[in-house]
């Protein structure tokens, strides 16, 4: 006779019972804290959307198409800014870079270093930069494209630092052991192996800086940005709606061209 | 006789790439080098002073933002705990709302062809619009406060984390799937016993980093009157009272910073 029964379970050790209920109870208690101390207005944003929701909503939906031009020089600098930000970022994140990965530069001492001005630039949200180098240049454009520069530093040196550590050292070695000299290795060896991934990510953060420097404007740093507060602030809501469709077509667009030439370079 | 003449005239060494990659390469350099420049001019246009007037501007006006007002952090803490509270909830309601969205837009789970593209579509679309624009427009709808916020930061956040669930989906194991299937399992039956363990850990992880997306974007949802930390900073900012800004921001940056460290641990001892 064959026994059908289960096999026994593997048996939960007493620690990880308590860690499990600790991790349940902090949780728990974090959602009531939220709950209970958040306040929420909940009948005056009822009332108000029952009042605006037949003057918002269709005309979101029926976007003005003689604002279509306005849009479209706006739309084409929050594509300038996003271009030269992540540009000038690509170039800036290079050398920070070098300095975080561990393989490079020798020494813990300078990836560390390097890692923390990574990790501290990327705390900063965009926008916040943005409303840091408005005050500093002034209202225009520029403040944005610097935003969007110093934002994408962040990501960009911390990704590139990554790809540096992951390259195969074998090669440099080779080329140690033959006598090449730094520049050498740096030229034939490091970045061969480096360019192409350096370059998807580069075009893939172009992809993100689009979307980050269509709000820009919002503070005052140029783009598409200052059509949307100033249709907002007009309850201009067939204006936001054009505005609206062009980022979401200029996106797509952008996000499928980068996706094709990333395929093709990696 | 013939070596001599190879070695006195240098032999030919081929190039590593072909002559076409190396002109298709230049081209491309200068046109993305003419864009930039192009661009470069454009946003400089309306600049008065110029590039290097800005530069000698900007390290007299940085000065201004310090030091920072630290008698004003009493004042911040309480809409800062705030911001945090929508971060919470809007992962929350993204979190449990996703599943479906996750589940459909997968293309193991979802066989019928059609409604995975609507979805797919639906979820690229949703993810073009940025979080201040969906702010803007619920403020507009809502009114000021905390609750356009959270809905903003739910709607933005559920396209991110549908989408990275859904390729989580994908990549799993099917045997198990199958077999259930074989077996006699329902739908729900072979999601719960043989689809939810394999995800879960990745699942959880992916709430965490969409929790920290989160923070960072709530944060800046009160410069739109959508609550939050940010509607403070707008007004310092108005005020021209650099110093209590400069403390905001300072703030921020240590609660992203706590916020990123902590989850990045949880991460790493999930995965």
């Amino acid at each position: 006779m064959k026994d059908y029964s289960l096999p026994p379970k593997p048996k939960n050790s007493a620690f990880k019972k308590i860690r499990n209920i600790g991790i349940l109870i902090l949780v728990v208690a974090m959602y009531v804290w939220t709950f209970v101390s958040i306040d929420i207005d909940w009948g005056r944003a009822i009332e108000r959307a029952a009042n605006n929701f037949s003057r918002v909503i269709p005309r979101l939906f029926s976007p003005d198409w003689s604002a279509t031009s306005d849009v479209a020089m706006s739309m084409l600098e929050t594509v300038f800014i996003a271009f030269a930000g992540s540009l000038m970022a690509a170039v800036i994140a290079v050398p920070l870079a070098f300095l975080a990965a561990r393989n490079m530069m020798g020494g813990v001492i300078a990836s560390t270093i390097g890692k923390w001005i990574l990790s501290a630039v990327r705390a900063f949200p965009d926008i916040i930069l943005a409303i840091l180098f408005v005050v500093a240049v002034g209202p225009n454009a520029f403040a944005g494209v610097l935003a969007i520069a110093i934002g994408s530093t962040g990501m960009l040196g911390k990704m590139f630092s990554e790809i540096i550590e992951s390259i195969d050292m074998n090669v440099v070695e080779a080329m140690e052991a033959s006598g090449a000299n730094k520049i050498q290795i740096l030229f034939y060896g490091v970045i061969p192996q480096i360019t192409p991934e350096f370059l998807s990510y580069a075009i893939y953060r172009f992809e993100v800086d689009i979307r980050a420097s269509s709000i820009l404007g919002i503070v005052g740093a140029g783009g598409i940005g200052t059509m949307i507060i100033f249709a907002s602030n007009n309850r201009n809501w067939n204006e936001m709606g054009t505005i609206l469709l062009a980022i979401i077509i200029v996106v797509t667009i952008i996000d499928f061209a980068s996706a094709r030439i990333r395929r093709k370079i990696v | 006789m013939t070596n001599e003449t190879n070695s006195t005239t240098p032999k030919k060494v081929p190039a590593i790439y072909p002559a076409k990659t190396k002109l298709q390469v230049t081209v491309i350099f200068f046109v993305v080098l003419g864009i930039y420049l192009f661009s470069m001019s454009w946003t400089q246009q309306q600049m008065a002073g110029g590039f290097s007037g800005a530069l000698s501007n900007m390290f007299n006006v940085i000065e201004k933002f310090f030091p920072p007002n630290t008698a004003v952090i009493s004042a911040i803490w309480g809409p800062m705990v705030e911001t945090i509270q929508m971060a919470i909830i809007a992962t929350t309601v993204a979190a449990i709302l996703t599943v479906p969205l996750a589940l459909l837009a997968a293309e193991n789970v979802t066989t019928f062809k059609p409604l995975y593209i609507v979805t797919r579509t639906f979820l690229n679309l949703l993810r073009t619009i940025p979080d201040l624009v969906l702010a803007v427009i619920f403020v507009g709808l809502f009114g000021i406060g905390l609750f356009p916020g959270i809905l903003a930061l739910i709607i933005f956040s559920l396209g991110i984390l549908a989408k990275l669930i859904s390729e989580t989906i994908e990549s799993v194991d099917m045997n198990p799937l199958e077999a259930m299937r074989a077996s006699g399992g329902n739908v729900f039956q072979v999601i719960w016993y043989a689809l939810i363990p394999q995800v879960l850990p990745q699942f959880t992880s992916l709430v965490l980093y969409v929790f920290e997306i989160n923070i960072r974007a709530s944060v800046v949802l009160g410069l739109v009157g959508a609550g939050g930390i940010g509607l403070i900073l707008n007004q310092q900012l108005g005020f021209y009272n650099y110093p209590n800004a400069m403390m905001i921001i300072i703030l921020i940056f240590v609660v992203v910073i706590a916020i990123e460290y902590i989850s990045t641990k949880i991460r790493e001892a999930l995965l």
